[in-house]
């Protein structure tokens, strides 16, 4: 790892303060992706702004079925919560399988959802329950801020303070996880509420997380697994690696749909 | 059997320190004036270095010095060798390339070191290395065997026209295709053995001093034969004569063969300590493990196997490609001939074999023994066919194997190996019991209910170990003997230290040793420590490898061990006024038969070492030492089911059930072969399902990081079934066949005969990713079905 100079933020206007005054700095919130990429020397900031302590980043407040939880808690005290598994459980489920226990109990939701990365779980969560990104200057739909592969509408020195949603009627998330990184290789989240069904897959797409509107559609007029049996799946934007072709992802999504959709009942 | 020794399940000696995080690896010691050696390594599979610029580097913070390979040769530091001289068909000896330690006119495979920074810390060493600029001129690249061997490839080595090292053969050529061609049926594959990345825990590691004020180095580093290593470091790299150069393999986590070689990093290590008169350190990370360990396995294989009418086999002709990678690391010629070829009987009686073996340069890591070396690639080929054969022909898998067992012993093969013992259908028998095989197809039709595909298949292997007569092995081209050595010092108090040359990285020697000895001289497990890894202590030794240190390490240890009982007699029977024949020695004692008559052990170790009262013309003191070749391989065999269960929707495997029955001939500790046989399977497992190196096109590793690949985790493994039905082996003195090996030879095959049961398809390749067995459905139109 190359030097690096750390800072640690008290709160997220801090934090802003801070990043704005360092040379090449970024902001360390779990750090699951962030170090190993450092020890790696993949990257070299000049600067660390931990924000995993910063006050008014952490915490979760569930008011009726509105949920709101803090970007700097771990995805160990999502799992773990029982007021957010009293009203949105899927969202405890996918939590509570990222990753190994050091992750869940130092990874956060606001690094994962800032990170995008086209194989993590969160975003796919994010986009289907409809979530707000909030941030220390603006709130942002999920709809509008993942922007593709590892790429969000985050503005430069834009740190995100939160996430909030409606919990949904029912919802699930079925996971295919990569068999060396444990990643999704495909994970998709289903949600269905008073606003229709909304369904979103990870670790498939080349672009990223997405919504699969078709299959919003048959759900909305039916919800049943055997609603997708007629879908087709383009591989032409799924990807393709040593772990599986497009083809195979392209198969993964509806079969994880569908055990999204039993298993959100 | 004592509670202590040879058949009692003692729990490992060595386990205080390792459980405890006391072990001492070759990364937790410290030198004096210690500095860090950092390596630049080619970013490109093959180019030509124009230049390498190490003035930015040199001016940076803490840099000792920069050193490169034209520094290295001019010093006279020799190129790496290949140890096993293998002719191909004409007579032609192999076409071996330079190899050396730092390139400095072309670079052959990514990771290839060039130059390599000293400096006073190991981030500044780093540092400076990534600012050393070197200018590559890039060559075309072949990633693999069939770019390598095809009409416009790149010469790789000059000396290696077509980038092959030898087109070697073994058997009888006219007569195994004359016997095909009268065969009622022939079953022909295509095998591929996906390649391996070793994956030790610990990661490899040097550490090298040198001490001008007697010209002498020592070199402490992660080796599973550290004599060997001082062997060649002197006689062929030329880095200090062997009396001027101590190697010390201290506790090492895990070799599985990738640390019985001499890689450049502990030459280079050696050499920059004598340029700069600083200890030099240097640690592997796991990407660099990725980028230099050799690499296992890597063959393209066809196969046809024959047979009679009544299912006998009448003829294997075998032709296999096996990729060297860059360059020919010190066993990899023996590995896919001697190591591989010479196992294609497996636990059949087949009286015609032909093998030809193309072995090929490529632009990759280096390939090696990896654990098994040639056995699991072997075994993978004779179990693959015949179960393909068996179902091919109609045949209960099992029938067919029962019906072309060898049963009589010594079993001479028409490829060298000739068998010593066993009971193959004793094995069978004992595993599909265990795996209650009968009850497989209702078990079917219930996961069939449950839109399970569900499979069993077996694998009947057999393996030769103790790697072997040391004229034998010379004559077949071997550079050194392979023989090992001990010393057994019984103490003035009655302890003894047991020094040997088989060298403990995992195997538990520490314990399963001292078992022997005990048992031997009726002493505490405790009063007995076992030495090795030191060529200042240890007389000699070949080293730990092949499951040679019970059959053969341990052989020396008894011969060591008769030699001591017979000065022990001596004295005791002087000492008690009788007869040597009237002594028993046990209970920590030598007692004269039928009498109250008897003296400690201690008290006969200290009557060696006071001498004030011997027999005539004893020499004073109490210790022996001995050399112990073997007469012939070892040969441990078992039959290994895998039950599993295929979702066709995704193509996951699940395994359910495995079972293994193996025949170790006699075992010293239980509960470390099952040990053994566990890790074993879960790395056969691995090859079987999960792992694989992949190279692009342009010899890029996609593979290079656990990221892509998979080893094997606890979830991924069942709850392994292992049994024992042992015959003794007829030629060593503890009747010992090995067991470390076997695990890792035997799964692969059950493993992907059953899951080609399961979905009725058996063109399935290594690893069975759930991607690539879920194409196979796909392309095969299997159905679920209860049979």
């Amino acid at each position: 790892m190359h030097n690096t100079t750390y800072h640690k933020a008290r709160n997220a206007a801090d934090a802003a303060s801070l990043l704005s005054g360092a040379e090449d700095g970024t902001l360390l919130a779990g750090g699951q992706t962030l170090i190993p990429t450092m020890k790696a020397r993949l990257a070299a900031p000049t600067d660390l702004v931990d924000v995993s302590g910063a006050s008014d980043m952490r915490g979760i407040i569930v008011s009726g079925n509105r949920v709101t939880i803090g970007a700097a808690t771990t995805h160990a005290e999502v799992a773990g919560s029982s007021e957010i598994r009293a009203v949105c459980p899927s969202i405890c489920d996918l939590a509570a399988n990222i990753g190994d226990p050091a992750v869940r109990n130092r990874g956060t939701i606001g690094g994962s959802v800032a990170n995008n990365d086209p194989a993590a779980d969160y975003p796919a969560a994010m986009l289907a329950l409809g979530a707000t990104i909030q941030t220390n200057t603006r709130e942002i739909a999920a709809d509008e801020f993942f922007t593709g592969m590892f790429d969000t509408a985050l503005d430069e020195g834009e740190i995100i303070t939160g996430v909030s949603f409606t919990a949904p009627a029912k919802g699930a998330y079925a996971k295919f996880p990569n068999p060396a990184s444990r990643y999704a290789m495909c994970g998709v989240f289903v949600a269905s509420g008073d606003a229709g069904t909304r369904v979103a897959i990870t670790g498939a797409g080349s672009d990223g997380v997405f919504r699969a509107t078709d299959m919003e559609a048959a759900l909305n007029s039916n919800f049943s697994a055997s609603a997708l049996d007629g879908l087709s799946v383009d591989a032409a934007n799924m990807l393709s690696d040593i772990h599986g072709d497009s083809a195979y992802r392209a198969n993964l999504v509806k079969v994880m749909a569908k055990r999204a959709v039993t298993g959100a009942g | 059997m004592s509670s202590e020794g040879i058949g009692a399940p003692v729990k490992r000696k060595e386990d205080k320190r390792f459980t405890t995080g006391k072990g001492k690896y070759t990364d937790d010691i410290r030198m004096e004036n210690q500095a860090y050696a950092a390596f630049v390594r080619s970013p490109h599979a093959h180019a030509k270095v124009k230049g390498i610029n190490t003035s930015v580097a040199e001016a940076m913070d803490g840099v000792i010095a920069v050193l490169n390979g034209a520094e290295l040769t001019g010093d006279g530091i020799g190129n790496i060798i290949c140890g096993w001289a293998i002719s191909s068909k004409d007579g032609s000896p192999m076409n071996m390339g330079a190899w050396p330690a730092m390139a400095s006119e072309t670079v052959r495979y990514t990771g290839d070191a060039v130059a390599v920074v000293v400096a006073e810390t190991k981030a500044q060493a780093r540092a400076a290395a990534e600012a050393v600029d070197v200018d590559y001129e890039e060559l075309p690249v072949a990633a693999n065997i069939e770019a390598a061997l095809a009409s416009n490839a790149p010469q790789i080595h000059e000396n290696a026209p077509g980038n092959v090292i030898y087109d070697w053969e073994i058997g009888e050529k006219d007569a195994t295709d004359a016997a095909l061609a009268g065969a009622a049926h022939i079953t022909e594959m295509d095998i591929t053995n996906n390649r391996l990345a070793p994956n030790a825990m610990e990661a490899r590691a040097a550490i090298a001093t040198f001490d001008e004020s007697d010209d002498h180095y020592t070199l402490y580093t992660t080796s599973q034969n550290p004599h060997v290593a001082r062997l060649v470091l002197s006689a062929f790299y030329a880095v200090a004569p062997e009396n001027k150069l101590r190697v010390i393999a201290p506790d090492v986590g895990g070799g599985f063969g990738s640390k019985i070689y001499i890689y450049p990093e502990e030459i280079v290590c050696l050499w920059a300590s004598m340029k700069t008169k600083r200890s030099i350190k240097w640690t592997s990370d796991r990407s660099e493990a990725f980028l230099t360990d050799a690499h296992g396995r890597d063959h393209i294989t066809k196969a046809k196997m024959g047979f009679d009418a009544n299912g006998k086999i009448v003829g294997f002709k075998v032709a296999t490609k096996a990729n060297f990678g860059a360059y020919m690391s010190l066993f990899s010629s023996a590995v896919p001939t001697y190591l591989y070829a010479t196992l294609l009987s497996g636990t059949y009686n087949i009286p015609n074999i032909y093998c030809e073996v193309l072995a090929v340069y490529s632009n990759t890591n280096p390939v090696d023994a990896y654990r098994g070396a040639g056995r699991p690639e072997a075994s993978y080929v004779v179990e693959r066919m015949i179960e393909t054969a068996a179902r091919e022909m109609g045949k209960d898998p099992a029938e067919l194997r029962r019906e072309n067992f060898v049963r009589e012993f010594p079993h001479q093969t028409p490829v060298i190996m000739n068998y010593d013992s066993g009971d193959f259908e004793g094995n069978l028998n004992q595993a599909m019991t265990a795996a209650d095989w009968s009850g497989f197809p209702a078990r079917k039709a219930e996961a069939a209910a449950r839109g399970k595909m569900r499979g069993i298949g077996m694998a009947c292997y057999i393996e030769a170990c103790g790697i072997a007569p040391s004229a034998a092995v010379g004559s077949l081209g071997a550079g050194v003997g392979l023989w090992e050595s001990a010393e057994v010092r019984v103490n003035p108090v009655g302890t003894i230290e047991v020094l040997t040359g088989s060298h403990s990285h995992g195997q538990g020697h520490e314990t399963t040793f001292a078992q022997v000895v005990a048992e031997r001289f009726g002493v505490p497990l405790d009063s007995i420590n076992i030495v090795h890894g030191d060529t200042d202590k240890v007389q000699f030794g070949m080293g730990t490898y092949g499951s040679r240190s019970g059959p053969v390490g341990l052989s020396a240890i008894v011969k060591a061990c008769d030699k001591v009982e017979v000065k022990v007699r001596k004295i005791a029977a002087h000492l008690l006024e009788c007869n040597e024949d009237e002594l028993t020695i046990g209970d920590s004692q030598v007692k004269v038969e039928g009498t109250n008559k008897a003296l400690g052990w201690h008290e006969v170790g200290l009557a060696a070492y006071t001498a004030h009262n011997l027999p005539a013309d004893m020499e004073p003191g109490l210790k022996e030492g001995a050399f112990y070749d073997p007469e012939n391989f070892t040969f441990p065999m078992g039959c290994f089911i895998a039950e599993v269960e295929v979702d066709p929707d995704t193509g996951v495997t699940e395994i359910i059930k495995f079972v293994a029955s193996d025949d170790f001939g006699v075992i010293i500790n239980p509960m470390i072969v099952e040990g053994q046989v566990h890790g074993g399977i879960a790395q056969g497992i691995g090859q079987a399902m999960f792992e694989e190196v992949v190279y692009d096109d342009n010899g890029q590793q996609l593979s290079g990081s656990y990221m892509d690949y998979t080893m094997p985790r606890a979830d991924d493994l069942p709850s392994f079934v292992v049994e024992h039905h042992n015959t003794r082996c007829t030629t060593n003195p503890l009747g010992i066949k090995g067991c470390g090996e076997a695990g890792a030879i035997g799964t692969p095959p059950a493993i992907i005969n059953a899951i080609t049961n399961a979905i009725g398809d058996n063109n399935l390749s290594m690893p069975a990713t759930p991607s690539k067995v879920w194409a196979l459905i796909q392309s095969s139109g299997a159905k679920i079905a209860a049979e």
